[in-house]
């Protein structure tokens, strides 16, 4: 029974935490708190999905793709809708609240296109929906996937930020946007990479959601809701944080879930929630400012 | 540079805006003697879904062929053409409020047509009646229509209550246990929201009663995405029947969590979602023998013209619960301006009094209500089919024990 909670738990945790890996990232590095977040998140599925039922492509050999796709709209999202706002806010706190405000905004716009391109319909496909034992726990290949891609891409992300010259500038841009150019870094263009690589995540996260999730045009609030409450706890900006606070989120639904009670798992999740806001309100693993 | 730019595209945008409303204004002007018909629908937000599978395209489906006939007939046998007023309520009530008090006192529509949602439909109730228009509340499930039949007399239920269709659960399963078919057992999970709170309610004394016994009786928040944890709690539980009063989301989800960790009891049952044309899809083909809600009469020749007629117009059948009452609905109006015309009070008294040749078949209203309904309905050879109640005209036998997945 223990074993059973403690795969599942870990399983869903990995879905959780690569739903939040990208937004933790655009928020760290771009300072952009996207509230679009779960809409992009939501486009990369529903193309998935287009391209799994139009031309029978596999979701697996359409998330490169897609993950390009995610990063070019990323980039040009910045370059054409965020940058005005951080040229106007000149480094001050305004980039915060203006940036919440506009992808406020750009999650309207999203959501009016997915509806109308794709309909208001529920949308599910049948991919790798076989159950697969791990440790004897029967666990859906599909959601094991998911969680196999979230270990790969938060391991070669923490990797990459820790010991890469590039990783360096980006923490470099994360940590003091303002001192960063007097050591040669271009920040606004560190900032769009970031921006970018944000959303290449958020369509990952999708491409994997679509395989295993139903989901339909209004449900991206879902999706960033789950994804902010996540990056919160493990601390803004931080991606270990946000992926130990995934695997935290998704080992206490389960158990909440089996041996308590699963009426109980929301209350579970936000009660945990709380705590983290008053005790550690920069997160678990969020440094003190 | 870039803030006049930006400002100029504003402009431009703007311009095109209000011109594109001003043409489709000018359009509507133009049609001269018509029937205005209005309504505020779910195009956007979280009622979007539920609105644009069973209210939307019915209510276009229907517009479409009453224009392509000629129009609206009348008392008088004259013809007049239908003219949608239609907004938004972007799932919101206070939207909708505004929206239908727009279409009542400001475009003086003729008819109004109810929105998606027992929620929306009780949020204009007030509202409908103190205009006078008739409300024809077909997506609306509620225990308490009796009541709010009585109070606003203009409004009209058509789709029962949570116990109608725990009860309906419930024979269906009395029947196959007294046959020996599967055990007094039961695993039910139920979406602690609305309609899943309705329906555990009603069911939880109605199989104490058939003297089921509830060996795992759990409930779970809405939009809870994994049900891994809960389906394997419920396949230990050595009940034969797994009841979920769910919504789509969780329906799906759950019917996927079944197939992939190989939970195989002989009654599988969920609610809404069931229903809907892309659940065999979801089910990757394989839903033969699947119980849910609702149910139609997939032999009836006039069920499948509609489906026929749906499915070109849409481009998509409809679903086989709420879809073809909503349908049934609005030919019930049709024909009671056909007899009365277009005076509310004549037209409510004939909807609450008069017999209607529709889709669903012959329909009276009882009190207001509309009583005879499909209240489980069973994957059966690649259509969705009433099973309950077992006596009614056009119900199928239920297949007990389902085939494994």
């Amino acid at each position: 029974m223990l074993m059973t909670t403690l795969i599942l738990g870990l399983v869903l945790g990995g879905t959780y935490a690569l739903l939040a890996l990208g937004l933790t990232l655009q928020y760290g590095i771009a300072r952009i708190m996207n509230l679009a977040y779960g809409e992009l998140t939501l486009a990369a599925a529903f193309l998935v999905v287009a391209f799994f039922q139009g031309a029978g492509l596999s979701p697996l050999l359409s998330l490169p793709a897609i993950a390009l796709a995610g990063y070019g709209a990323g980039w040009l999202l910045y370059q054409v809708m965020m940058r005005p706002l951080v040229a106007r806010s000149g480094g001050s706190g305004r980039l915060e609240v203006d940036s919440i405000l506009a992808t406020f905004g750009l999650l309207f716009l999203i959501q009016g296109v997915l509806l109308v391109s794709f309909g208001a319909d529920f949308t599910s496909i049948s991919y790798l929906d076989r159950g697969v034992s791990v440790l004897g726990v029967s666990v859906a290949l599909n959601r094991l996937i998911a969680f196999g891609i979230c270990i790969l891409a938060g391991t070669a992300l923490v990797t990459a930020l820790r010991t890469t010259s590039w990783g360096l500038r980006m923490r470099a841009v994360a940590l003091t946007p303002g001192s960063a150019p007097l050591v040669g870094i271009d920040v606004n263009r560190v900032a769009r990479q970031g921006f970018a690589l944000g959303s290449a995540l958020a369509a990952i996260g999708g491409a994997s959601v679509s395989m295993y999730q139903t989901f339909s045009a209004t449900d991206g609030v879902v999706f960033t809701m789950k994804a902010l409450v996540i990056v919160i706890m493990g601390g803004v900006g931080n991606v270990p944080g946000a992926l130990a606070a995934g695997f935290a989120l998704g080992l206490l639904e389960t158990f909440v879930a089996t041996a308590i009670d699963p009426g109980l798992t929301l209350a579970a999740t936000f009660a945990i929630f709380l705590a983290v806001l008053l005790w550690r309100p920069q997160g678990l693993f969020g440094a003190r400012s | 540079m870039t803030g006049i730019s930006r400002r100029a595209a504003l402009r431009a945008l703007s311009f095109g805006v209000t011109s594109t409303l001003a043409l489709t204004a000018g359009m509507a002007l133009a049609e001269g003697d018509t029937v205005k018909i209005g309504y505020a629908v779910a195009r956007t937000g979280p009622s979007a879904t539920g609105a644009g599978i069973t209210t939307i395209p019915n209510y276009e489906l229907w517009v479409d062929s009453v224009n392509k006939a000629g129009g609206l007939t009348l008392p008088d046998g004259s013809k007049k053409m239908i003219e949608v007023v239609e907004y938004d309520n972007r799932s919101a009530n206070q939207d909708l409020v505004r929206a239908i008090e727009r279409l009542a006192s400001q475009d003086k529509v003729d008819l109004i047509l109810p929105p998606w949602g027992t929620g929306a439909n009780l949020a204009i109730a007030p509202l409908m009646a103190k205009f006078g228009y008739p409300q024809l509340a077909v997506t609306a499930v509620t225990d308490k229509a009796p009541e709010f039949a009585a109070r606003w007399d203009r409004s009209f239920w058509m789709l029962g209550g949570g116990h109608d269709y725990a009860k309906g659960l419930v024979d269906v399963l009395a029947a196959a246990r007294d046959a020996g078919t599967i055990n007094g057992k039961v695993a039910v999970v139920s979406v602690a929201d609305g309609f899943g709170i309705d329906l555990i309610n009603g069911a939880r004394p109605a199989f104490e009663e058939a003297g089921f016994e509830l060996v795992y009786d759990k409930t779970y928040p809405l939009g809870t995405s994994d049900f891994a944890a809960l389906m394997s709690e419920a396949q230990g539980s050595g009940a034969d029947s797994f009841v979920a009063f769910s919504y789509p989301p969780g329906s799906f989800g759950m019917t996927k969590t079944a197939q992939s960790m190989g939970y195989n009891p002989k009654v599988f049952y969920i609610s809404v979602g069931g229903a809907f044309p892309i659940y065999p899809g979801v089910a990757d083909g394989k839903a033969e023998g699947v119980m849910a809600i609702g149910g139609v009469n997939a032999d009836s020749p006039a069920i499948q013209d509609y489906f026929a007629r749906h499915t070109e117009f849409t481009g998509k059948a409809p679903d086989s619960w709420a879809s073809a009452i909503t349908y049934a609905s609005l030919e019930m109006l049709e024909q009671a301006v056909e007899r009365v015309g277009l005076d509310h009070a004549a037209l409510a008294a004939e909807l609450s009094g008069g017999t209607f040749e529709t889709v669903i078949g012959e329909v009276k209203l009882e009190d207001n209500q509309l009583r005879d309904l499909w209240w489980v309905g069973q994957w059966q050879g690649g259509a969705f089919r009433a099973v309950n109640p077992g006596d009614k005209d056009g119900a199928s036998a239920p297949v007990i024990p389902k085939p494994e997945w």
